[in-house]
């Protein structure tokens, strides 16, 4: 099971789906929805929290998150 | 027009704006360029008021050239699902249901072109509420620069409203958009062009008819949109507990239907959207084959938020602010002295002698003065936190910040609203209504005036230049702009210590998600830039005005009365050193001496009579309201190593702590001789009641207390009780005495002082 924490930096992955149903609306709204291609950018200086490139922007998400969204590696 | 032009013949009517006919609203996702716009349709002449009820700004103008209709540039928001305070009045604005404010006969949604997908999610619930509307489709240029093309003819017809492309801050496409909003806008098209997921879309059609026999008013075409929302959200959900109460029971009853159904009805609303706006988006905007997949703003981030040289820049950042704000200004606070300084002169030059003069000068004058001299440096300081925002730096300040401040109890976001606080917790603690977790907010508001604000600046100017000695470090820096940093660093280091112990002990559990953008790099606008320092200066300056002005009227009267009776000592020494400078004159006039002379007798005799002045003044100030009130609270404050001139100044600076510099110098008496700058300074380092041991527990003093009544207002107005402003002022003040009194008793051990 791959989570969006699994991501290194520059590697590109598929939303599945969530680990938790207490994910913010927020997250949806940003359109990390399944289906969605996500690159993780890098990671903050001190390891969190991470930069997403989504939908042709930069979302910035904790970890915390990140480990309740599925991907899938691409 | 006759030659006198002091007053007109006919009186001016004050003009008055005209009856408004239609509202344009400006609405868009944060970051897009909605100011910019809202700047060019109403010109300069803007209105700043507040939505009833809430402290959210309500900017408002006319469109230039039509002052029939109104233009409001609502709060940015990602959607109309709100969350924080800023998004709720948007969102309460566009449903039409703010108090006072009718729903905007026109909505133009402000796009950013380079990042279409996620605006137009915006943009698609605003037109679910049938409002007209128009997308401002902005950033073209950056668009172009990113190597792509879009269609706009494609896309207003796949939207099914009208899309103007333009570049904001070129000007570019404006008056595109002004035609199209003065020909009129139609509503969108009536059926909806996205699909919500049939499970929830049959619940939420019978919700929405439910609404409509419940709550008549809601407009037709919006009860779909309201009904949603309420199934969806919880806020948004409670607002119909009372006003239609059978509504509520059935999104109740919806929402563990389809829980029990398993249905993902939180998200239905987003992948529907964007089930539409995906593959809309994708048929419109085509990459050029020069496009590049890393853009000039992601090579930016690879270094500012680099793991090593990102908070190394960061710090240098704060580092290289404060040390320009405390030199760059100089020149400027100095031309401010000066000018103040003349104009006491020449109000005493025409003023009779006497109370009245006294007030005015040294009161009103000199008080308001000493707080204008700060004006440079809260500008300047504006300008940089001003230009860390328009760059987009500050979200990256947040990126870099937020493991850090999790670790205390706060959010990367609350960055802004505690940097801000170095210039005023007032728009620092408004500022925290961005977060949009209630427990983030309240920690941050709680530790904010920990921050070394401005107002801070007049006493810890005027301490260290008295005591600590200037010498070169590095570079530009010395050892008083060491000082002023290890100060500021103090305060920042007791507002993490505050919020830790909040978030450990007071606020338990896990910190809110956070969820934040990292806008695109962008050129700083610093036409932007200055009007919201003009605007700040106002604020600033309408404070110095009132607050300011009023109580150093009052401290002059408590530093004034009751009058001292004479000192027999010094009557003496006044009335022969008078009758002695009668007698010379009177001898030099018998002899016919050259002006030379008598100008010398002047001098000598002004000289003997300062000290008998001052003495009179500093027994005059120990006899009044202040010096007695500073005498009976000395002793709890002389383990600090405070005496009862400083205590005297201390509680003169509880409503504003600046307040503290003018009665310093009015318990000196040297107001009247405000024309020499340094004189405070000298005259307190002359004072044997100080040591740099002193100075060092009241600069520390002045960290930590809250003296600042404006701070303690907007905390209540914030928070919406007086507990936590209590809590805040009675922590600040134990901090303060209890930190005084560590440093005093311990230098003193160790022989200091």
């Amino acid at each position: 099971m791959t989570t969006l924490r699994d991501l290194r930096p520059g590697e590109r992955g598929r939303v599945t789906g969530y680990v938790s149903d207490q994910l913010p609306p927020r997250l949806f709204e940003m359109g990390l929805l399944p289906g969605t291609e996500v690159e993780l950018i890098r990671l903050a200086p001190l390891g969190d929290p991470i930069d997403l490139k989504v939908r042709g922007f930069h979302l910035s998400i904790r970890k915390h998150e990140a480990e309740l969204i599925l991907v899938e590696r691409l | 027009m006759s030659g006198s032009c002091h007053e007109p013949a006919v009186a001016v009517e004050a003009p008055r704006a005209p009856t408004i006919t239609r509202r344009i609203a400006l609405a868009g996702n944060p970051n897009v360029g909605k100011t910019t716009l809202f700047n060019l349709l109403t010109g300069l002449r803007q209105k700043v008021a507040n939505y009833p009820g809430v402290t959210v700004e309500r900017k408002s103008g006319r469109l230039v050239g039509h002052e029939r209709i109104e233009v409001v540039d609502l709060p940015g928001t990602y959607s109309l699902n709100p969350r924080s305070i800023d998004e709720r009045v948007a969102y309460e604005v566009l449903v039409g249901r703010m108090r006072g404010e009718p729903a905007p006969d026109v909505v133009v949604c402000v796009v950013d072109a380079t990042n279409l997908e996620r605006n137009l999610y915006l943009v698609s619930q605003i037109m679910d509420l049938g409002l007209p509307v128009v997308v401002a489709l902005n950033m073209m240029d950056a668009l172009a620069e990113n190597g792509l093309e879009l269609d706009v003819e494609g896309l207003a017809r796949r939207l099914g409203v009208p899309v103007v492309p333009m570049v904001a801050r070129k000007g570019q496409g404006v008056d595109r958009l002004k035609e199209i909003l003065l020909r009129g806008v139609p509503p969108p098209p009536a059926e909806r062009r996205w699909m919500l997921m049939p499970a929830v879309a049959s619940v939420v059609e019978e919700m929405a008819q439910r609404l409509g026999e419940e709550a008549p008013d809601v407009p037709e075409r919006q009860r779909f949109f309201e009904a949603l929302s309420a199934l969806t959200s919880d806020p948004l959900l409670e607002t119909w507990q009372q006003r239609a109460p059978r509504f509520y029971e059935a999104a109740l009853e919806a929402r563990r239907d389809l829980e029990a159904r398993r249905v993902p009805y939180r998200q239905a609303e987003m992948i529907g959207r964007y089930g539409w706006l995906s593959p809309l988006v994708a048929e419109v905007l085509r990459k050029r084959p020069d496009a590049q997949e890393r853009t000039l703003s992601d090579r930016i981030d690879a270094v500012l938020t680099h793991r090593v040289a990102g908070p190394l820049i960061f710090f240098a950042l704060l580092l290289l602010i404060f040390q320009a704000i405390f030199s760059w200004a100089v020149p400027f606070m100095d031309a401010i002295e000066a000018a103040v300084a003349w104009t006491g002169e020449q109000v005493r030059a025409v003023m009779p002698d006497g109370f009245l003069e006294d007030l005015i000068v040294d009161g009103a004058i000199t008080g308001v003065g000493n707080v204008l001299v700060f004006l440079p440096q809260i500008l300047l300081l504006f300008f940089f936190l001003g230009l860390m925002e328009d760059t987009g730096y500050m979200a990256r300040v947040a990126f870099i910040m937020d493991r850090l401040m999790r670790r205390l109890g706060l959010s990367g976001a609350s960055v802004v609203p505690l940097l801000s606080g170095y210039a005023c917790a007032v728009p620092a603690i408004m500022a925290a209504r961005t977060l949009d977790n209630e427990r983030d907010r309240i920690i941050t508001i709680m530790v904010t005036p920990l921050m070394s604000c401005s107002a801070r600046l007049p006493v810890y100017t005027l301490f260290i230049a008295a005591f600590i000695p200037k010498i070169p470090v590095l570079g530009p820096f010395d050892t008083q702009g060491l000082a002023m940093f290890s100060l500021y660093l103090l305060g920042t280091g007791m507002a993490f210590v505050a919020a830790w112990v909040l978030k450990t002990f007071v606020f338990k559990g896990e910190s809110a998600y956070f969820v934040m953008e990292l806008p695109p790099y962008r050129a700083p606008q610093f036409k932007q830039i200055v009007y919201r320092m003009i605007d700040r200066a106002k604020a600033f300056v309408t404070r110095a005005g009132k607050i300011i002005f009023s109580l150093s009227i009052v401290i002059w009267f408590l530093a004034s009365f009751p009058r001292a009776e004479l000192d027999p000592e010094l009557t003496t020494a006044r009335q022969e050193l008078e009758t002695w400078y009668a007698h010379a004159r009177d001898s030099l006039e018998t002899v016919g001496a050259p002006v030379a002379a008598f100008e010398e007798l002047e001098a000598t005799y002004e000289e003997r009579l300062a000290p008998i002045a001052d003495a009179e003044a500093a027994r005059q100030i120990s006899q009044s309201f202040i010096g007695r009130l500073g005498h009976a609270l000395a002793p709890m404050m002389r383990p600090l190593g405070f005496d009862w001139k400083i205590t005297a100044g201390i509680i003169s600076s509880f409503p504003a702590r600046e307040v503290i510099v003018g009665t310093m110098a009015t318990i000196y008496g040297v107001a009247r001789a405000s024309d020499d700058e340094i004189i405070l300074r000298e005259v307190l380092r002359a004072d044997p009641a100080y040591s740099p041991l002193v100075a060092v527990s009241l600069l520390v003093f002045y960290v930590f207390a809250l003296q600042c009544m404006s701070t303690l207002a907007i905390a209540r107005r914030e928070l919406g009780t007086w507990k936590w402003p209590a809590v805040m002022w009675l922590y600040m003040f134990a901090l303060a005495y209890l930190f005084s009194l560590f440093i005093y008793q311990g230098g003193r051990l160790l022989g200091l002082g």
